[in-house]
């Protein structure tokens, strides 16, 4: 067990590693970062001045090891458009991200698992057909569209619900459905393959021998052991599959949250702002996967024994 | 000699044979109406400069947000309506579609060309070559790809050839892997054993032998990956980081749309409909293929 949680952490690492790296030269590639922050008609001996005072002149392994010791030192600079600390932006920006996720990871699982289960068992009927049509199209449909159909359904035509920020519980109707439509039709396909492994168990046809009520059988019997496989899976999709549409969807509504700062200073080209918000979604998304999986672990005596 | 050779590679055609390209008969209702909408938008696309109407950047300020065919204020010959610069959003879906079509097949074949051969050559090396190839795809199936494009959009500027590289970059990890798989799978395989006896070097066995047994597999996720980088292209444009205006592509369409939406939601509703008849064709299509070849894929 401590060899696969070990391991885990080390793959864990590694991705930072990875990504912080990946961060660092994808910016140096680009060009001088001097030249992105100074405005046009400054002289050549300033600019100069400038490459020396920021170490832009020393080579790139030694700019590399600098920019590596201030990530680890938790200094990550200043917004060019703000001038303040980006991890201060950034921060502000978390809670509003979570409560908008959590809302969205709550209605994917309340609709898709009873839907998923619904499809298992009527798999051969039309309610079955329905739902699996239904989740497999979803999973076609870009979160962007869904926003501003919604929008323009619920906001201009009926003039029922809020478009811009997220004062009300009201707020939260739109931008929750638009970022789980993709969820619910992956959620629902999961609920359905795991359910429909579980049901043709042995187990299965004994609780009902015994007399079990039908949904007893499904529910106690059926979706317990159905759980495990399908909470690991929940945890690596709505990892990223949820920052993904974050993004978009925080984008369209004005959300104050991570997603819309991202999209807004990659296209004012605010580089230190978008580094650290890249880089602290890639955290929280390779920390949740990595939870995940160790918890997974810690349910099912298989895998930590098969991997570790 | 050439009935030795002959029966030693006939073997690895096996694989090809069993994936036959399905055809009209075997499908069902849905997967023609998927194929015929697929055919349809791919004709569109290709016949565009005869089909449209009108160029796609002609401004009139003069006929500026019309609404299409059907409704009050419609100006003839405009059949889906007219833009906040009085251009032709029927001519400009038809550009925008062929722009999104050329786009998503190049970042497809790129992404398969880069994976594939990843793939490729860490099953035939293994080693350290190997773990290092398998360690990249695991820590870029961890990290949202939506977060990588907005960073080189950003950093690389907006323009046809950064978009064609992320489209590109985008879904490398799934053919190497895919590939990688199959290819240790079929590395004990008698026949390339036999082909090794036989004399055949590495790039031979991976090009005669190997090659052609994988093709089925990478069918499929190319069908499968298209329809996602349909919807990464939008997403993009959509945002304002894509292929830059006045050039149409559907996504960007929908995203400057968005601005009218409460007095001309046309706009937007003609390429978010397109869209979606796109990604739901290649989407049946994806699945389809699937199923037919029966690749035992993750269903994502």
């Amino acid at each position: 067990m401590l060899t696969y949680v070990l391991r885990t952490l080390l793959r864990m690492a590694i991705t930072l590693f990875l990504i912080v790296s990946l961060v660092f030269f994808a910016t140096r590639l680009s060009g001088n970062p001097v030249d992105f922050v100074l405005g046009e008609g400054i002289t050549k001996e300033d600019r100069d001045l400038l490459i020396a005072y920021y170490g832009l002149d020393s080579s790139i392994g030694t700019q590399y090891w600098r920019y590596l010791s201030s990530v680890f030192s938790g200094e990550f600079g200043l917004s060019f458009l703000e001038r303040r600390p980006v991890s201060e932006i950034v921060l502000e920006r978390a809670w509003p991200s979570l409560k908008l996720l959590l809302s969205a990871v709550c209605f994917t699982l309340i609709v898709s698992i009873p839907l998923g289960i619904l499809a298992a068992i009527y798999r051969t009927s039309i309610i079955g057909s329905v739902v699996m049509v239904v989740a497999f199209l979803g999973y076609a449909v870009p979160s962007f569209i869904i926003g501003i159909l919604l929008v323009l359904i619920f906001a201009y035509t009926l003039n029922w619900l809020p478009v811009i920020g997220d004062g009300t519980a009201l707020h939260f109707i739109m931008p929750t459905l638009a970022i789980s439509g993709m969820l619910v039709a992956a959620i629902t396909r999961f609920t359905r393959n795991a359910m429909l492994d579980v049901l043709s168990q042995d187990y299965m046809r004994t609780a009902r021998a015994k007399g079990l009520p039908e949904w007893i059988v499904i529910l106690k019997h059926g979706l317990r052991n159905a759980s495990i496989t399908l909470l690991s899976v929940v945890g690596l999709q709505i990892a990223s599959l949820a920052a993904a549409g974050s993004v978009v969807v925080e984008s369209i509504f004005a959300w104050p949250g991570i997603g819309d700062l991202l999209v807004r200073s990659a296209i004012l080209r605010d580089y230190p702002v978008l580094q650290f918000g890249v880089l602290s979604v890639a955290v929280a998304v390779i920390v949740i996967n990595a939870a995940v999986d160790i918890a997974y672990a810690f349910a099912d005596p298989r895998i930590r024994l098969a991997k570790g | 000699m050439t009935d030795a050779t002959h029966n030693l590679s006939s073997p690895h055609n096996t694989g090809l044979r069993s994936f036959r390209i399905p055809i009209w008969s075997d499908a069902n209702w849905i997967v023609r109406i998927a194929l015929l909408i697929g055919l349809i938008l791919i004709l569109t696309a290709l016949t565009a400069p005869w089909l449209a109407p009108f160029d796609p950047n002609a401004q009139s300020l003069i006929s500026r947000l019309r609404p299409p065919i059907g409704f009050d204020r419609y100006k003839d010959g405009f059949y889906f309506g007219t833009d906040e610069l009085g251009r032709d959003i029927f001519s400009r879906c038809i550009y925008g579609l062929r722009l999104t079509f050329a786009l998503a097949l190049a970042g497809a074949v790129i992404g398969l060309l880069i994976g594939g051969t990843l793939g490729l050559m860490a099953g035939i090396i293994g080693g350290l070559f190997e773990e290092i190839v398998m360690g990249l795809v695991d820590a870029q199936i961890a990290i949202p790809f939506t977060l990588i494009a907005l960073l080189i959009l950003a950093i690389m500027g907006s323009s046809l050839d950064v978009m064609i590289l992320v489209l590109g970059v985008y879904g490398w990890e799934q053919y190497t892997r895919i590939v990688r798989g199959e290819v240790k799978k079929l590395i004990q395989m008698p026949f390339v054993e036999a082909a090794r006896a036989a004399g055949a070097t590495p790039v031979r066995i991976a090009m005669r032998h190997i090659l052609p047994n994988v093709v089925s597999p990478i069918v499929v996720q190319f069908t499968l990956n298209f329809s996602n980088i349909v919807i990464l292209e939008s997403t993009l444009s959509f945002l304002g980081l894509g292929v830059q205006p006045p050039t149409a592509t559907l996504g960007s369409m929908v995203g400057i749309g968005r601005d009218y939406l409460p007095t001309a939601p046309w706009i937007v509703l003609a390429p978010a409909m397109v869209i979606l008849l796109l990604t739901f064709a290649v989407q049946i299509l994806g699945d389809w293929l699937r199923d037919k070849a029966d690749v035992r894929l993750r269903s994502r």
